[in-house]
């Protein structure tokens, strides 16, 4: 059995005018050590599958497996970055990322807590800015920080919900560097939505393209076979590149409204 | 895992980070400014950025407008007031003139320091009186007589316990007026909290006391008096006339408490029910305990509005305390506008007024303490 599994994940609303099919049959495995980038339009249903994986919104069909057991909820065996940083701003960013790992590493003691803390903090850049709080911190930084409670955790799965959305192209790539070093050290096993075809070619191994809503699934799977440690510039230099950005454009723009026929 | 707390080389990771700054302290006129509207103290900003020279004729003008205005307005009340007191009068009294009043205030002043200086003489002669017999025990220790020594010992005991036994007097009964409404507001707060919190969790609770709640806030402090009065009576013992922890000091507490718990109560369940969304996902998706939840994520982002809660009961409390000093006889504000109204004479009108202007003070410093504490609490929401 794979590490990660969605099988016949479904998602259905009841509103006022019957039942919404919103995600349909989404099957979906995902290797140990793996990166997945899910790209779709906007309102497809991608934060819809992430937060049922998260266990912070309700599975109406199907399961989802994580190292052999079904997930029930949510927990911290899962890191979750969402597009806003959700930071608590009644405490500073060293507090924030305190917060995850006294629940995670409640048999430490506090030193040794606070050290995971600080080389979260300090492997994404705020050594410097631990102590102030979210109110005193740049967009950026407090990405970092949402980055650096996440990873903390050591969690068995990283789920990242367009955690760049907001920011602008300058911070957004630093950030993509901040993850991606980050993510060579631990290899964690990851899910991130973006709607961003370069960041999903940079960052990830496998890219999920998922169809238009409603009843939204899986469209089509391109492995990304760059080698990793990866350096942007050199594989925007290869033609390869172009072959995967012009494969998921075109996706996006002619297929993504195409469900094809269910297997299995 | 790997414990190394050597920041990454990368220089992309490090171009948000700290920005040099120069250490040296300078006066900042804006941030010192920025303090004072904080605390409450606005009237002092503009006063704090003509010291840093920031746009000094704007500043002028602001001071002289905010000196100016409300004594403008003060002189209008006093000119009103002298009206009142030439044309309204009855048979045995009259409205006492502003001029009146002052000099009322200085009787007060002077009543109030001739009692503490009987106050000091009083326990100077005790001492002496207390070395006196101290010496004398000796001396009949000395001489053998034990039993002689022992009675004067205790003589000296029953001298050195007694208290001076004088009027109260004005400030004495604002500091019991103060006290009383402390008592019954830190009572309120230690109801009201609790069961707020209980309101705004659970939907449950909401539904069985928000009927009760809408029922009992409106009642009046006088009917609430009775009630009161019956369980004080019941539960707590008469204490000495020395002590300042008299029954009816718990009766007009008590009937604070009943009137000034209602608005946190309000807010601290609004507070929490209006929580972030955000903010307890990241409890959910940390799986925090009950408790911790509780204390780490829906106290701290209630606070506000429980401030703002608490600070809306104290002023009710200090409003409701004069009528329950009044019905209950404690020895505070209530008592002494109620024994001034008892004389009946145009000088005690005049203290009445007096009385007036301290309870709007006092109630003006209280909200203000509260405002700054509810400052204090208040976070800065993030923007992002
Ligand atoms: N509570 C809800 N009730 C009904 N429909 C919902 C609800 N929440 C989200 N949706 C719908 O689900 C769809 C998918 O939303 P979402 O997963 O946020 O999209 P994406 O993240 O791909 O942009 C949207 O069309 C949205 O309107
Ligand atoms: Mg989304």
């Amino acid at each position: 059995m794979a590490y990660f599994e969605c099988i016949h994940l479904g998602k259905t609303y009841k509103t006022p005018t019957g039942n919404a099919v919103i995600v349909q049959d989404f099957n979906l495995t995902i290797e140990k050590g793996e990166f997945v980038c899910i790209i779709g339009h906007s309102g497809c249903g991608k934060s819809t599958v992430l937060s049922m994986v998260a266990g912070l919104n309700d599975i109406s069909d199907g399961t989802v497996v994580l190292g052999e057991r079904e997930i029930n909820g949510a927990g911290p065996d899962r890191g979750v970055v969402f597009q806003a940083p959700c930071l608590l701003p009644w405490m500073t960013a060293f507090d924030n990322v305190m917060l995850g790992v006294d629940q995670v590493y409640y048999h430490a003691t506090r030193e040794e807590r606070r050290q995971i803390a600080n080389y979260y903090l300090a492997m994404v850049g705020l050594a410097g800015s631990m102590h102030k709080r979210p109110a005193e911190l740049s967009g950026g930084m407090r990405q970092r920080v949402g980055l650096a409670r996440a990873f903390a955790l050591s969690p068995r799965m990283l789920l990242l919900d367009e955690p760049f959305g907001m920011l602008d192209k300058l911070t957004k790539f630093e950030l993509q560097q901040v993850l991606l070093d980050l993510w060579n050290r631990e290899r964690l096993t990851a899910m991130m939505v973006t709607h961003d075809v370069d960041e999903a070619i940079y960052l990830a191994d496998r890219i999920i393209m998922m169809t238009n809503g409603p009843a939204a699934g899986i469209g089509d799977i391109l492995s990304i076979k760059f080698e990793r440690p990866r350096d942007r510039s050199e594989i925007m230099n290869t033609e390869l590149y172009y072959e995967y950005r012009d494969h998921l454009i075109h996706f996006l723009e002619e297929r993504a409204s195409v469900r094809p026929a269910l297997a299995g | 895992m790997a414990m190394n707390t050597a920041t990454t080389a990368n220089p992309a990771t490090s171009l948000e980070g700290e920005k040099p700054s120069g250490k040296k302290w300078r006066y900042n006129p804006h941030k010192v400014a920025h303090t004072l509207e904080k605390l409450g103290l606005g009237y002092f900003s503009p006063i704090a950025r003509l010291i840093g020279r920031d746009e000094p004729a704007k500043q002028v003008r602001a001071i002289a407008q905010n000196t100016f205005l409300p004594l403008l307005a003060f002189a209008v009340l006093l000119l009103g007031w002298q009206v009142c007191a030439n044309t309204v009068a009855t048979d045995s009294q009259k409205i006492p003139s502003p001029a009146e009043t002052w000099s009322a205030w200085q009787d007060m002043l002077a009543f109030s320091a001739a009692e503490r200086a009987k106050e000091a003489a009083y326990y100077q002669s005790q001492g002496e009186r207390v070395a006196r017999f101290e010496a004398m025990a000796l001396q009949a220790h000395e001489a053998g007589n034990t039993q002689r020594a022992q009675a004067i010992e205790k003589r000296m005991a029953s001298e050195s316990t007694k208290v001076y036994q004088g009027t109260t007097t004005f400030f004495d009964q604002i500091g019991i007026s103060i006290l009383t409404v402390l008592v019954g507001f830190i009572l309120a707060t230690l109801v009201a909290i609790p069961l707020g919190i209980l309101c705004g969790l659970s939907p449950a609770v909401n539904t069985a006391l928000n009927p009760l709640i809408q029922l009992l806030k409106p009642v009046s402090p006088l009917a609430w008096f009775p009630i009161v009065f019956v369980f004080t009576t019941w539960g707590i013992d008469q204490a000495p006339a020395s002590s300042i922890w008299q029954r009816a000091l718990f009766t007009s507490a008590g009937v604070v408490t009943l009137c000034s718990l209602w608005p946190t109560l309000a807010n601290t369940a609004v507070g929490v029910a209006a929580i972030d969304k955000d903010h307890l996902n990241v409890a959910k998706a940390l799986k925090l305990g009950w408790f911790k939840r509780l204390w780490k994520i829906v106290l701290p982002s209630s606070l506000p509005l429980i401030f703002t809660g608490l600070r809306v009961s104290i002023g009710v409390g200090w409003m409701v305390l004069v009528a329950a000093d009044m019905m209950s006889q404690n020895q505070g504000l209530g008592k002494f506008v109620w024994d001034m109204y008892q004389n009946g004479d145009t000088a005690s009108t005049a203290q009445i007024i007096i009385a007036v202007f301290f309870i709007g003070g006092i109630g003006f410093l209280l909200d203000r303490i509260m405002l700054v504490c509810q400052r204090l609490v208040t976070f800065e929401e993030q923007t992002v």
